[in-house]
């Protein structure tokens, strides 16, 4: 946290031999924060940063049951777009979009992001009318996204078998050039060495056990290092999102459910663009080292348990055969899992709760990773200013009352 | 993967079932609140522990079974036919 990064320093130290100073700071658990944060991943040291940087809110703690970045941020697939299919979904990962873009200059840390565009397929005409569907909400935000054919796909992805076959055919794609993938490790170290020098504490192998209300009021929360007195609360948890938030007396419309990813042994690059297909339940992308990532829709019933199945790894083989045939020698290397709050329409709730001081920013099921910047914005802004910003009013808990639930389903995940 | 062993049917995987349903809850009745049908429709109980499910062995006897699961663990500790109450 001493010093900015730069290819002069990077030089130095390799010339020099010297070690690298520890990036955050480690601090004891004080009695008393302005602002406390439960989860140490993205979307928690997120908010964490941006108090800080943009509001000037530096007595804040993350709190962190295990490391930082071990639950959803270090187990999605790392893929960040925006072109959804609800308006309001659409702008909103929009502005995460283009937080990323600016992230690696604005943390003085480099996020990997490449825009490598992101195709969906289309195998039956209902998947292509809805992406026409899309591509029009997208094009009216301002979003780069457009339906292309299969020729234009075989020139983009040259390994993809586009050929007629009965089943499964490609009958076009929805393209979005923005689109792409980011070391999500390294956002979550960026956001954490940032959120430090501005002076946030981050304390790790930290469980909150217990959150304090008094006449519906937030008062503090217990945790196994001690109480610690605080007006607010933001609950930045993913999988665990309604146990922490039931500590504080408020229901959540979720179910927590795994989903599986997988990587396999490195190979020489050949995959440009991240490829989905949504009725084949995968999607697939290159990293920089090689290795394909591989991600799944969710598994069929409800569980906290990370444990991988060997349904899992012969259905995907299965599915990425019948999309790249010419994949049929690679090795998986691992297989693991990831826990998912799923809300009932597939879009997050962000904002305020019955119990005053009680933030929430959860139910992030399979899109949490590429909404983490603009979350953090926009939950900072919130506890900052106590006005829930416009882009995320209808993201509010009390949309399950009035009905107005907001329909992304069918562009926020794969298998439906 | 879950080892469900059917009472009529023995030892036999997951995938051979679908997950019905998780703890029974009772429908309202029409004239409730928002909030009561907000209840009912989207709030499960989404516990960390021992929960009571509906699973249906459509591959096997195509019986609904009672089954008692722990959520973190997946181990399960009773499975009986909904007719043996």
């Amino acid at each position: 946290m001493k010093g900015r990064f730069s290819a002069f320093g990077l030089l130095r130290r390799g010339v020099t031999g010297k070690a690298w100073p520890r990036q955050f700071a480690h601090h004891d658990v004080q009695p008393s924060y302005d602002v406390v944060i439960i989860g140490g991943g993205v979307h928690g040291l997120a908010t964490a940063y941006y108090l800080a940087k943009n509001h000037g809110i530096t007595n804040v703690a993350v709190i962190e049951k295990s490391y930082i970045g071990g639950g959803g941020s270090g187990r999605n697939t790392a893929i960040v777009r925006s072109n959804y299919l609800t308006p309001e979904g659409s702008r909103f990962y929009q502005r995460s979009l283009e937080l990323y873009e600016r992230l690696s200059e604005d943390l003085n840390f480099n996020v990997l992001f490449e825009q490598r565009g992101h195709m969906t397929l289309a195998h039956d005409d209902a998947s292509l009318r809805s992406m026409r569907w899309r591509t029009e909400v997208n094009k009216f935000e301002g979003i780069d996204s457009e339906v292309i054919d299969p020729h234009q796909v075989k020139k983009l992805a040259p390994f993809i078998d586009v050929t007629t076959r009965p089943r499964y055919p490609i009958l076009g794609a929805l393209w979005h050039p923005p689109g792409g993938i980011v070391r999500h490790d390294a956002v979550v170290w960026g956001y954490a060495r940032g959120a430090s020098a501005l002076g946030v504490h981050i304390h790790q192998k930290t469980e909150v056990v217990g959150i304090d209300v008094a006449a519906d009021r937030v008062t503090g929360v217990e945790t196994t290092a001690g109480p610690i007195a605080t007006p607010i609360v933001v609950n930045c948890t993913a999988g665990w999102a309604s146990l922490v938030a039931g500590m504080a007396g408020v229901r959540l419309p979720i179910v927590t459910r795994p989903l599986q990813a997988a990587v396999t042994e490195p190979v020489r690059p050949f995959l440009h663009p991240v490829v989905v297909s949504g009725s084949l339940h995968v999607y697939v992308s290159q990293t920089a080292r090689g290795e394909l990532v591989f991600g799944a829709s969710v598994d069929p019933f409800s569980s906290y348990s990370t444990r991988g199945s060997l349904e899992f790894a012969t259905g995907l083989a299965q599915h990425v055969l019948a999309l790249m045939p010419s994949l049929k020698e690679m090795r998986v290397l691992r297989q693991w899992a990831g826990l998912c709050d799923l809300t009932p329409d597939f879009a997050p709730i962000i904002g305020v709760t019955p119990v005053e001081g009680f933030v929430l920013d959860v139910g992030w099921g399979t899109y949490g990773f590429k909404a983490g910047p603009v979350a953090g914005e926009m939950v900072a802004r919130l506890v900052a200013t106590g006005k829930v910003p416009e882009l995320i009013q209808s993201f509010g808990l009390d949309r399950f009352d009035r009905g107005e639930l907001l329909g992304e389903r069918a562009a926020a995940a794969v298998g439906h | 993967m879950l080892l469900i062993v059917c009472p009529h049917c023995g030892p036999r995987n997951d995938t051979e079932f679908t997950y019905h349903q998780g703890e029974p809850t009772v429908r309202p009745m029409p004239d409730a609140t928002p909030s009561v049908w907000r209840r009912y429709l989207y709030e499960e109980a989404n516990e960390a522990d021992w929960v009571n499910e509906l699973w249906f062995h459509g591959m096997g006897c195509r019986r609904f079974l009672h089954i008692e699961r722990h959520t973190v663990s997946n181990e399960i500790r009773v499975v009986r036919d909904v007719a043996d109450a």
